[in-house]
């Protein structure tokens, strides 16, 4: 029997099985042992996660492991840890005023980087990743402001927003004067406004009327001369920017049906210093007034 | 009469391979018996201790290339205040790589690529021209294992003594001097350790820290698991690791070719082999006799194990102990050196059929692996040497494109990220130019009484600038201007440019 077994393979000089499949033969390289121990290993390895970690599902959450690790738990250590470390920093923009926060590049530097993600967790969905606006949300890097565009001005809207109820929001808004004006009235007014920043009215059109029509009704609000009122949050009709869109359609339907965009109020929901960051990250779009 | 007999008889010299599967067969079957399990225990290995030329090279090239590892971190380099003093550093937390007087920043990681085709194209060259040159001297497992053989004999005794004493009964003298053993590598291991985690940090500092108790959790998770590894690797793996793990001997043999020199068993010299006495009688019956004496001891001082008269082998590492041995017997017996040797299977070939042997170490092979090694170095080191310490990057604001302001005009902001790459704080002009009518405004950045605008940027940092450029032309913007940002050092007037657009509707 021994011998059956002793066949070498000629070419490669290793032993064979012995095994003889029509005439294909064996060759016979066992596994070392360690490659054994190694996967053995390897299993206990793993039982030993689950003594440590958290790993079975059970039917109300899953088995804790010693160490009752978590994702969750893991991460809120890390961001407080981050936030001992960014301390004497945000304690800083704490202190510091908005004004005396724009002349110090350091400070400048960290409200902008605390800012942007703020910006993009909370103002983005409407105002756009980078604060440009979109149809009845304003721009925020052009230097057209409802409610005024300097340092106090921002912080005032982000504290407290626009007509959402909270104490001292902004609450003036764009009456509907569907009813109480002539349709000729509306109309007339519309291209009045349009001409106030250049653009060209439709022919035939009264702009004298439209002229009267404001003055009676508009100009309460949005000045004699139409250049608007930050106390009232009511647009400059003069300049090139339109928060709703410049044609004569838009304009009409909202001289009839009236404006009232609403913003949040983020005073409480957002930290004292979040809150600045937010200021400055915003004034620093390039828009912020003096 | 079997296939292989038939082959032996046929051959004019027994083929050498043939001897050698023989012997394995011999010992498989000790080991395992007929029918064997799938699993077989490696053959315990005691290399004996040799003298000779490799001998001397491994243990040159033992110390310094072991110097280098455990000494490197505690070399000092002077990079002034602000920057680390540690000539070889890899400073994680600062993402910088410091090596002498070379700074690397993780953008530049890409020396690193070039330093593996260096590596890749070094060993394939080492391989054209003399073997494993890298895993029988240059391989850390070789070297550290080396160093493990070193101490096994220093506690345990020489081949003979050592298993002697592992057939024996144990002894206390034989715990002791396992133990010593294990002591001894547990320190060499832990030792690695240690000093692999200073490469990670300020060496001083960090001993210092180790020694005390306070260093960081991951340095001493690091030294364990580096102390574990070179336990196991060189004091018991050790030629497993070159057989089972290591992809290079694979790679090797793909990549060699007739001409490589490799530590060969000159057969045509040493078969058939024979005694002393049987040699004289049949030389003078006029029969042909070998000069290899069957003396066994390229096989004891084979660190892997392996009988290189099977010829070339997947576990043969090329270490040249075995012709330092071969030599020192062919030295007793007054016969020439070199029956084993680095050499090639050609050179065999040619010797039995009388034809001079040919060693060429210059042919297309190796020239073109020499001229890659060159061009890839040439093209790194004048990268590094000719890099800029300065350096621009743009990104334009994607939402909005671009902003229209009340007054009608346009206005395209833009992050400008300013990298200075010197140790120290340095000055710069920032400038935009392509827009013929334009105001500049820098975020921060109050303008210099000049009109242009100074941007101060920290030793070995970047900073980022945000510039908003406003176009006050009367004519209508087109979609898309291009528009160049220029940096200036003011000292030394070196320039960093990028270009990038200006968008209208």
């Amino acid at each position: 029997m021994a011998d059956e077994h002793k066949d070498i393979d000629a070419v490669t000089g290793t032993a064979t099985t012995g095994h003889d499949w029509d005439g294909i033969r064996e060759l016979n390289t066992p596994l070392p042992r360690w490659w054994l121990w190694t996967f053995y290993i390897c299993i206990l390895w793993a039982i030993g996660y689950w003594v440590v970690y958290p790993a079975w599902p059970l039917l109300k959450g899953s088995t804790e492991g010693i160490t009752a690790w978590h994702a969750r738990s893991a991460v809120v250590e890390d961001i407080a840890a981050l936030n001992v470390l960014r301390g004497p920093m945000v304690e800083r923009l704490t202190k510091a005023s908005l004004n005396d926060i724009v002349k110090d590049p350091q400070l400048l530097d960290f409200a902008r980087a605390q800012g942007r993600p703020a910006f993009a967790d909370n103002c983005a969905p409407c105002h756009g990743a980078g604060g440009g606006g979109a149809k009845g949300y304003p721009n925020l890097n052009d230097d057209d402001w409802l409610w005024g565009g300097k340092l106090s001005d921002i912080e005032n809207s982000i504290r407290h927003g626009a007509r959402n109820g909270d104490k001292e929001d902004h609450e003036g808004n764009m009456p509907a004067f569907a009813g109480v004006l002539k349709p000729n009235e509306i109309s007339a007014v519309a291209d009045y406004a349009r001409s106030l920043s250049g653009l060209p009215a439709e022919e035939g059109v009264d702009l004298a009327l439209g002229k009267k029509v404001f003055a009676d009704n508009c100009a309460v609000c949005h000045g004699e001369n139409g250049k608007g009122n930050h106390e009232l949050g009511s647009a400059n009709l003069t300049d090139q920017i339109w928060l709703y869109g410049s044609d004569k359609a838009t304009i009409v339907q909202g001289i009839q049906n009236g404006r009232g965009g609403v913003m949040p109020a983020w005073n409480g929901r957002l930290s004292e210093p979040i809150i600045k960051a937010l200021t400055v990250y915003v004034y620093s779009f390039g828009g912020g007034e003096k | 009469m079997t296939a292989l007999e038939e082959l032996a008889k046929s051959a004019e010299v027994h083929p050498p391979h043939i001897a050698a599967a023989r012997a394995a067969e011999k010992a498989y079957e000790a080991e395992v018996g007929d029918d064997g399990p799938l699993y077989a225990a490696p053959k315990r290995i005691y290399p004996q201790s040799v003298r000779g030329r490799f001998r001397t090279i491994k243990w040159v090239v033992l110390a310094i290339t072991l110097g280098i590892y455990y000494l490197l971190p505690f070399v000092r380099w002077d990079r002034g205040a602000d920057a680390p003093s540690q000539a070889v550093l890899i400073d994680f937390p600062a993402r910088r790589f410091y090596f002498f007087f070379i700074e690397l920043w993780p953008q530049e990681v890409y020396y690193l690529t070039g330093l593996l085709i260096l590596a890749a194209i070094g060993l394939f060259l080492m391989n054209a021209l003399a073997g494993r040159v890298w895993c029988g001297y240059l391989c850390p497992q070789t070297v550290w294992t080396d160093l493990f053989f070193a101490i096994e004999r220093l506690t345990e005794g020489d081949r003979r003594e050592h298993m002697k004493r592992d057939g024996q009964a144990w002894t206390l003298e034989k715990y002791a001097r396992k133990g010593a053993k294990h002591f001894l590598w547990l320190m060499v291991a832990w030792w690695t350790g240690g000093a692999w985690v200073l490469y990670f940090a300020d060496a001083p500092t960090l001993v210092k820290e180790l020694a005390t108790g306070e260093a960081p959790f991951t340095a001493y998770l690091w030294i364990g698991i580096l102390t574990v590894s070179t336990y196991t690797l060189a004091g018991h793996m050790r030629e497993q690791v070159c057989l089972y793990m290591c992809p290079w001997p694979r790679i090797q043999a793909a990549l060699t070719d007739e001409y490589a020199l490799n530590v060969t068993y000159r057969y045509d010299r040493g078969e058939p082999r024979c005694s002393v006495k049987k040699a004289e009688q049949l030389r003078s019956a006029g029969q042909p006799a070998g000069d290899c004496v069957d003396c066994l001891q390229c096989v004891h001082v084979c660190p892997t194990g392996i009988d290189i008269r099977g010829g070339a082998n997947l576990g043969c590492i090329q270490c040249g102990l075995c012709i330092d041995a071969c030599d020192r017997v062919m030295e007793k017996l007054a016969r020439p050196t070199g029956l084993i040797a680095y050499d090639t299977d050609l050179n065999i070939q040619a010797r039995r059929e009388g034809r001079p042997m040919v060693f060429k170490l210059i042919r297309w092979r190796t020239s073109l692996y020499a001229a890659i090694i060159a061009i890839a170095g040439g093209i790194m080191l004048f990268t590094l040497a000719t890099r800029d310490s300065e350096g621009i990057s743009i990104i334009h604001d994607r939402n909005p494109m671009f902003v229209r302001l009340s007054d009608g005009a346009l206005r395209n902001a833009y992050t400008v990220r300013i990298v200075n790459k010197q140790l120290k704080s340095r000055e710069f002009i920032l400038s935009v130019d392509g827009i013929p009518s334009t105001l500049i405004d820098y975020v921060g950045l109050p303008p210099r009484a000049d009109g242009r605008q100074l941007v101060t940027v920290g030793p070995d940092q970047t900073k980022e600038v945000r510039v908003m450029v406003t176009d006050y032309s009367p004519t209508p913007p087109a979609p898309s201007t291009s528009v160049l940002f220029t940096l200036t050092d003011i000292d030394t007037g070196a320039i960093a440019q990028m270009r990038d657009h200006f968008f209208g509707p």
